[in-house]
Parts: structure tokens; C-alpha cells; sequence
């Protein structure tokens, strides 16, 4: 700060980054954790019991509703706890401007990547 | 005789040392597992990135996802996956031991040594027994 400000440190920090989001963004990036453990698991147990099955056993298995469903809560969790887990990691390692242009691309880059998934998803549950 | 090199008021903050002094620390087990949590996270979000690759290769057919199929089946493609499943298994088994701390448990040193060495022993097993079955179901063991 370049002039001596006449306003308090603490009347100049209330209202201002952290100090008005920042539980918001720690409880979120724990619930999508917890909802992670048991969608990641059950992912993981899909693909090993498909291993080295072809393409037709794959499409089908998605187009259960609970494998489906199971994909796009996993897709949405993923993302957002991706997006808020490397927006921290852009916080505290980049300190120029590009700070803010980064933690806007991580953002649109993983909710992009989300509905791209859920859509693809979506249409090979409800393709014929 | 300028102004601003006297004002106390204009002088730039001198810049702190930032500590911990990283390079001057022995690689503890806490703070290796602590940026790995990290890094392994990072490495996970080139997997959610792949992960979409292939829902869209399978929407766009046999083919395209046969490509894809291939590319994971190739050698160097599996020891990526090796790497994956490794970094999965760290990152939630870490995640699991965070949210423990997060309900305040677990911060004597002793019982942060037994959770870090049981992440590190569970990552392994977990991820030799997840190749094993995918080995053996696929018919290659």
C-alpha cells in the first residue's frame, strides 16, 4: 500500500477473499471426497470386472440405470472436487496475474470436461 | 533530495523468509506423504481427463474405442495405468486419513507415524490386488 490508509487492518480485511468463502469451498471439497470413496471403488471394481471384455459388454454394462447413474454422480463429484482441489494448488503456487486467468481456466476446463462426460453418458444409456 | 526514500510510509516491505526451509530439510515420512496427497492429486486429474476421452470414444464407436482400448493395452499405456491406480489408491487412502484429522483425531506423532506407514502398505496392496484381479477376470494370468 502505497499511503498511509487511515482505515483499520481489520476494516480493510472484512469482506475480502477468504475471509467470506473460504469454509464453503474446505466443506465442499470434503463432501465430494466422501462422495468419491465409495463411487471411485465402485469404478474401479467395474473395470477390473470388465477387463478384457470388448466394446459390446462395455456399452451394455453402461446402460443399466444404476451403472449410468453411478457414472454421472462419479463424473460430477470428480470434477468438482478436481476443480476446487487444483484451484488451491493455483493459490499457492502462482503469485502473478496469471493467478486469476488460471483458476478461471481450471474452472470452466473442469465443469466443461463434466458435462461433456455426463452427456456422453447419457448417450450411450439412451442410445439405441 | 527525494521524498520517498525517507518516508517510512512509501518503503516496499522487505521480503520474508518463507519457511519451511524445504532444501535444508531431511524427507520426513509426513512430508513426503503430504505432497504426494498433492502431486498424486494432480496426476489424478490427467486421469479424470482420460477418463472422459474414453466415455466419448465409446460413444463414437467400436472403432474409435478400440483405439483407445489399444492404447491403454499397449506397454507404455499400462505402466500409466499401473501409475494411475497407484496415485488413486495414495490419494484416497491420504483423503481417508484427512478426513480423520478433520475431525481432530490422530495428531499425536505416534498415530500420525501408524496412519502414514498403514496409507503407504494399503496403497500397495490395494493396488497389487486390483491388478491382480484385472489380470486374472482378463485372462491374462
Amino acid at each position: 500500500m502505497n499511503r498511509q490508509s487511515f482505515r483499520s487492518p481489520l476494516a480493510r480485511a472484512i469482506g475480502l477473499g477468504a475471509a467470506k468463502r473460504g469454509s464453503q469451498h474446505w466443506m465442499a471439497e470434503r463432501v465430494m471426497a466422501i462422495a468419491l470413496v465409495p463411487l471411485t471403488l465402485w469404478f474401479v471394481a467395474s473395470i477390473i470386472a470388465h477387463a478384457g471384455s470388448g466394446y459390446t459388454a462395455f456399452v451394455s454394462w453402461l446402460r443399466t440405470p444404476f451403472a449410468a447413474v453411478g457414472m454421472i454422480l462419479l463424473l460430477i463429484a470428480l470434477f468438482h472436487h478436481t476443480a476446487l482441489g487444483l484451484q488451491v494448488v493455483i493459490e499457492d503456487y502462482v503469485h502473478s496475474g496469471a493467478r486469476f486467468a488460471a483458476v478461471i481456466a481450471i474452472q470452466l476446463g473442469c465443469y466443461g470436461l463434466a458435462v461433456v462426460g455426463i452427456i456422453a453418458t447419457m448417450r450411450i444409456a439412451f442410445g439405441s | 533530495m527525494d521524498i520517498k526514500s525517507i518516508a517510512p510510509a512509501t518503503k516496499a516491505p522487505r521480503p520474508r523468509p518463507l519457511s519451511p526451509n524445504i532444501q535444508i530439510y531431511r524427507p520426513q515420512l509426513t512430508s513426503v506423504l503430504s505432497i504426494a496427497n498433492r502431486i498424486t492429486g494432480i496426476v489424478l486429474s490427467a486421469g479424470a481427463v482420460g477418463l472422459v476421452i474414453w466415455l466419448c470414444a465409446a460413444v463414437a464407436g467400436p472403432g474409435p474405442y478400440a483405439i483407445v482400448q489399444h492404447a491403454i493395452g499397449s506397454w507404455i499405456g499400462r505402466i500409466v495405468m499401473l501409475g494411475l491406480t497407484l496415485a488413486f489408491f495414495l490419494h484416497m487412502c491420504g483423503g481417508i486419513r484427512h478426513l480423520v484429522w478433520d475431525t481432530v483425531h490422530g495428531f499425536e506423532l505416534r498415530s500420525i507415524y501408524i496412519s502414514g506407514w498403514s496409507v503407504v502398505a494399503a496403497s500397495v496392496a490395494l493396488t497389487v490386488a486390483a491388478w491382480a484381479a484385472g489380470l486374472y477376470l482378463g485372462g491374462w494370468l
